[in-house]
C-alpha cells in the first residue's frame, strides 16, 4: 500500500496511531498526583515534539544518508518562520499559504547555500554551513531589522494589512487558522482525574509530520536513497564509476532544507512570532544532538531524539527547589536539604547537565542512539528466533512509551 | 512482539471498545471555563518566568527570590513585608480570594522563543492565571503578546523599553517599572547642571528594542538641554568586547560618553572605557564624563570601582527611607541576608498589585482584574504615590537619579540617590511620539 512494503506499512501505521493517541499517552498521571509534573500531554509541548521531529527527520535525510554534517540547518528553520510570519502579516491568517511560502523560501535558500557549501566535504562543509547560518543569524539580528524586527522578534500587529482576510474589528489579534479552524482551539476532556487536551494545532502538526515521515521513508527506500548511501560509504568509488555525486547531495541538502523550512513555518503557525535566536548555532547544534541521540541514519531515531530533548527541555527545567522539597517532604530536614541540593543541580536550570550526561552515556554505550538501545532490548526477547539482517536502515520497533 | 493484523473480528472488537469508551458520559465531564484557567480548586497558580541562564541570570535569580517572598506574604507566612504599608488593605494574608497562592517557575534563557515556550507550558499545563517576570524588553514584549492571545494577565517585571507600554502595549499587560523616556527626562536636568550646557556626547547603544528607545530618548532630552550628539553607534547585544567601539570615541571630539547598555554589556563596556583612561582625559577643555542611563545594583556590583561617580537612573533603591521600602528591605534581608535590587522590588510589587486587584475584583478573570488595575492609585510600595494609567497600563511615580558611591561602606552600598525627580517632571501623554503607534486593543479572557 502507498508504495510501501508490508513491514514499512505496519511501521507507518504504528507511528500514525501513536501520533493520534499522543494527547492520551503522554498524560498518564492523574491531575493532582505528585507525578503530574511528568505529564507531557499539553498542546505546546506536543506541537514542539511534532515540529522538531519534522526538522530532525529532514536533517537525517542529509546527515543520516549522505554523511554530510550540516551545522547550519537552523538557518532554514528561521527563514521558514520569517516567511510564514510575513504571510500572516500581509496575506491571511490561514496557515496554508504561510507554510507553502516557508517551504519554498527555505528551499531556495538551501539551494543557494548548498550550491556553495557542497563544494567541500567533511569538516570544511560543516564549517561553511555554520558560517552561513551565523551570518544569517547576525543579519536577522541587526542588519535586516526592518524585515525581522531584530531581537524583539517579528510579531503580528493589529494594523497589518492581511489582504485576504475580512477586516478585523474585534480589537484583538486574530488567531492562525486552517480555513477558520483556529490552531489554538482545544477540546478539553476530563477523564478519571486526567485532563486530556485535544488541540487542533497539534493534530495539524502531527498529521503533517506523519506525511513527512512517510515521504522520508519513501526516500530512504528509493534508488535515490541508495545513491545517497553510496555517497556516504565511498564517494571516490562512486565518481570512478562515472557518477557525479554533487547533484545527489545538493538534492538531499535542498530537501532537508525544505523540511527545516516546513518546521519553521509550522512553528510560526502554532505561535505567531519569529525570533532571530531560532537561527543561532545552538539551535543548529540541537538538531544534530537530536539526530545522534536518537540514532542517525534510522527512520525513528530523529523522532525519538526530538521527543527526548524537547521533553527534557520543558519538563525537567521546571522541577525547581519547591517541587523537590515537596517530593522529599517525608524525610527529616538534615537528609532532605542535601538531597534537594543534589537533585537541584540536575533539574531546573541544571537540566542541560542531565541532558549532557545522557548524551555522553548514549554516545559511549549506544553509538547507534536510542534506536540501538531499543534494538538490543528487542534482540533480548527475540534471541531464540534468531534475529539478524536488521541493518540500521531497517525500522526497529518503536519503544512503547514514546509517542510518535 | 505484537502483531498488527487487521482482521474483521479485530476491527469489530476495537470499534466496540472505542464506542463503549466514547459512550460513557457519566465519566466524562466536559469542563466549562468562564475564562482561561479559572481556578476551581483550593489554590491559584501564578507563573514566574525569569532568566535563569544567559546574560541576565543575576537579575532573574533576584526576581525569583522576590516572587517567592511575595507568595509567602500573600499566604500569611513571614512578616507580611509591604502588605502592611500598602495603601490598599484588602489583602489579609489568607491567599487571594481565599485560595492559597501557588507558583511555577520557568527559564526564559533571555530568548523570546524559550520564554514563550516556558510561558505556554505554564498556561497550558500548570494552569497559571498570571505570568510575571522577564529581564529583557524583547522577551517581555514577546511574552506580553502571548498572554494577550491566551487570555491571561501579564505583569511585566524588569523591562525598560518605551515599547513595552508604547507601540507594543497590550490590554492584558501591565508595567510597574519605569521606562527609557522617564530615565532621560529625569537625568537630563541633572546632567546639564553637573556637566554644563555646552557638551558633546557620543553614544554606544545595545542593538535591540530597549537600546533604540533609550538612545532616542536620551538624544531628545540632551539636545533639549543644548548638548550636541556626535554619533550614536549600535553594538550587538551578544558582544563582550567593546574596545573597537570605544577607540574612536576620544578622537571624535565628544566630551561625554553615554552607554545605553544593560547587564553584562554595561559591565564590560564601562570597565573597558575606564581602562582606556577616558575618565582621566580632558577634552575641549573639560573633564571627560561617562553616563549610564539605567543603573542597577547588580550591575554596579559587576562594575566594581569603575562605577564610582557615574550618574544614572533607577526605579527604586533600597536606601530610600519611606515605610514601604523599610518594611520590604527588612523582610527581604531577613529571608535572604542581602538587600533587594530594583528588579526584586518591581517583581514583588507587581505580585502584590495583581493579588490586590484580584481581591478587589472578586475574581481572577483577567478583564475584571485589568479593570481594577487601570487607573489604580496607590502608595506605600516604596515609590511614593503611584498611578497605574489606564491609557497605556504604565505606572507613573518618582524617578531616582543615582550616582556610583565614591566610598562604599560595604558590598551593597554601591549607589547613592543623588536626586528624586518628582513624577510630574517625567510624565508624558499616551500619544507622545516615543510611545505612539500601538493600541491596547480589547482585554482578552480566553473565553
Amino acid at each position: 500500500m502507498l508504495g510501501l512494503e508490508k513491514k514499512d506499512m505496519r511501521f507507518l501505521l504504528i507511528v500514525l496511531l501513536l501520533t493520534l493517541a499522543a494527547p492520551i499517552l503522554l498524560n498518564p498521571f492523574a491531575e493532582n498526583s505528585a507525578m503530574a509534573q511528568f505529564n507531557a500531554g499539553y498542546p505546546d509541548l506536543m506541537q514542539r515534539i511534532a515540529i522538531f521531529s519534522i526538522f530532525a527527520v529532514g536533517f537525517n535525510i542529509l546527515f543520516g544518508l549522505t554523511g554530510y554534517l550540516s551545522f547550519g540547518h537552523a538557518a532554514f528553520l528561521g527563514v521558514g518562520s520569517y516567511a510564514a510570519m510575513w504571510m500572516f502579516k500581509l496575506l491571511s491568517m490561514n496557515i496554508l499559504p504561510a507554510i507553502g511560502l516557508s517551504v519554498v523560501i527555505a528551499g531556495v535558500f538551501a539551494l543557494l547555500i548548498g550550491y556553495i557549501s557542497l563544494r567541500r566535504s567533511g569538516i570544511y562543509f560543516s564549517i561553511l554551513t555554520l558560517a552561513f547560518a551565523q551570518m544569517s543569524f547576525n543579519m536577522a539580528y541587526s542588519v535586516l531589522t526592518p524585515l525581522t524586527n531584530g531581537e524583539t522578534g517579528l510579531q503580528l500587529a493589529l494594523d497589518d494589512p492581511r489582504v485576504l482576510d475580512a477586516a478585523n474589528t474585534s480589537g484583538s489579534l486574530p488567531d492562525t487558522s486552517l480555513f477558520g479552524l483556529a490552531m489554538n482551539s482545544t477540546l478539553k476532556v476530563e477523564f478519571l482525574g486526567r485532563l486530556f487536551q485535544f488541540n487542533v494545532g497539534y493534530y495539524v502538526c502531527g498529521m503533517i509530520s506523519v506525511v513527512m515521515f512517510y515521504i522520508a521513508l519513501r526516500i530512504f527506500r528509493s534508488p535515490f536513497g541508495m545513491m545517497l548511501r553510496a555517497v556516504k560509504s565511498n564517494q571516490h568509488r562512486m565518481s570512478y564509476t562515472g557518477l557525479n555525486a554533487r547533484p545527489y547531495t545538493l538534492a538531499a541538502f535542498v530537501i532537508s532544507g525544505m523540511y527545516a523550512g516546513l518546521a519553521g513555518g509550522l512553528m510560526a503557525a502554532m505561535d505567531p512570532l519569529a525570533g532571530a535566536e531560532r537561527m543561532q548555532w545552538t539551535a543548529s547544534g540541537e538538531v544534530v544532538l537530536m539526530t545522534i541521540l536518537g540514532g542517525a541514519g534510522t527512520m525513528l531515531g530523529p523522532v525519538l531524539g526530538a521527543g527526548f530533548i524537547k521533553y527534557f527541555e520543558n519538563i525537567f527545567s521546571k522541577i525547581n527547589d519547591n517541587v523537590l522539597h515537596s517530593w522529599f517532604a517525608f524525610l527529616p530536614h538534615w537528609i532532605q536539604d542535601p538531597l534537594v541540593w543534589l537533585f537541584a543541580r540536575f533539574t531546573g536550570e541544571g537540566w542541560h547537565l542531565t541532558l549532557g550526561l545522557l548524551f555522553m552515556l548514549v554516545v559511549i554505550f549506544l553509538p547507534g542512539g536510542l534506536v540501538e538501545g531499543g534494538q538490543r532490548i528487542g534482540r533480548l526477547f527475540r534471541r531464540k528466533q534468531g534475529a539478524g539482517g536488521d541493518g540500521p536502515a531497517h525500522p526497529p520497533k518503536p519503544a512503547p512509551h514514546v509517542a510518535e | 512482539m505484537s502483531r498488527f493484523d487487521l482482521t474483521r473480528r479485530g476491527l469489530l472488537r476495537t470499534g466496540m471498545i472505542a464506542g463503549a469508551g466514547l459512550a460513557m458520559p457519566t465519566v466524562f465531564t466536559s469542563s466549562a471555563y468562564a475564562y482561561t484557567n479559572e481556578p476551581k480548586g483550593k489554590s491559584v497558580t501564578l507563573g514566574f518566568n525569569v532568566p535563569q541562564s544567559g546574560p541576565y541570570a543575576d537579575e532573574g535569580a533576584d526576581e525569583l527570590k522576590a516572587f517567592k517572598l511575595a507568595v509567602k506574604h500573600l499566604n500569611g507566612e513571614g512578616d507580611g513585608g509591604m502588605m502592611g504599608t500598602f495603601s490598599s488593605k484588602v489583602l489579609k494574608g489568607n491567599g487571594v480570594l481565599g485560595k492559597k497562592v501557588e507558583f511555577v517557575t520557568g527559564d526564559t534563557q533571555t530568548k523570546s522563543d524559550a520564554a514563550r515556550a516556558s510561558a505556554k507550558s505554564m498556561i497550558e499545563k500548570d494552569g497559571a492565571v498570571m505570568i510575571s517576570g522577564g529581564s529583557s524588553s524583547g522577551v517581555a514584549v514577546a511574552v506580553q503578546s502571548l498572554c494577550q492571545e491566551a487570555g491571561i494577565i501579564f505583569m511585566a517585571g524588569l523591562t525598560h523599553s518605551n515599547d513595552t507600554t508604547g507601540k507594543d502595549k497590550k490590554a492584558n499587560g501591565f508595567r510597574h517599572f519605569f521606562d527609557a523616556y522617564m530615565s532621560a527626562a529625569a537625568l537630563a536636568p541633572v546632567l546639564s547642571k553637573q556637566y554644563g550646557k555646552d557638551r558633546k556626547f557620543y553614544m554606544l547603544t545595545a542593538d535591540y528594542t530597549w537600546g533604540w528607545t533609550q538612545a532616542a530618548s536620551m538624544k531628545e532630552f540632551m539636545e533639549g538641554e543644548g548638548w550636541q550628539m556626535v554619533k550614536d553607534v549600535k553594538t550587538p547585544l551578544a558582544s563582550t568586547d567593546f574596545s573597537s567601539y570605544l577607540a574612536p570615541v576620544l578622537s571624535s571630539g565628544a566630551d561625554v560618553l553615554i552607554l545605553n547598555h544593560y547587564g553584562g554589556n554595561m559591565v564590560n563596556s564601562l570597565t573597558q572605557a575606564v581602562q582606556f583612561g577616558m575618565r582621566d582625559k580632558q577634552v575641549n577643555g573639560k573633564q571627560f564624563e561617562i553616563v549610564v542611563p539605567l543603573i542597577s545594583e547588580l550591575m554596579a556590583k559587576g562594575a566594581g570601582k569603575n562605577i564610582q561617580g557615574i550618574l544614572g537612573s533607577s526605579n527604586w533603591n533600597w536606601k530610600l527611607q519611606d515605610e514601604g521600602t523599610k518594611a520590604f528591605v527588612k523582610s527581604y534581608g531577613t529571608e535572604y541576608g542581602v538587600p533587594p535590587s530594583q528588579a526584586a522590588q518591581t517583581c514583588y510589587v507587581q505580585t502584590l498589585l495583581y493579588a490586590d486587584a484580584a481581591e478587589r475584583a472578586g475574581s481572577f478573570d483577567p478583564c475584571a482584574v485589568g479593570k481594577e488595575l487601570e487607573g489604580f492609585k496607590f502608595d506605600g510600595l516604596g515609590n511614593g504615590p503611584t498611578l497605574y494609567r489606564a491609557a497605556d497600563h504604565q505606572c507613573f511615580k518618582d524617578v531616582l537619579v543615582v550616582q556610583g558611591n565614591d566610598k562604599p561602606q560595604n558590598d551593597y552600598d554601591l549607589l547613592n540617590v543623588a536626586e528624586i525627580t518628582p513624577v510630574d517632571k517625567v510624565m508624558y501623554e499616551p500619544d507622545n511620539k516615543f510611545f505612539a503607534g500601538g493600541e491596547l486593543g480589547k482585554c482578552n479572557n480566553g473565553a
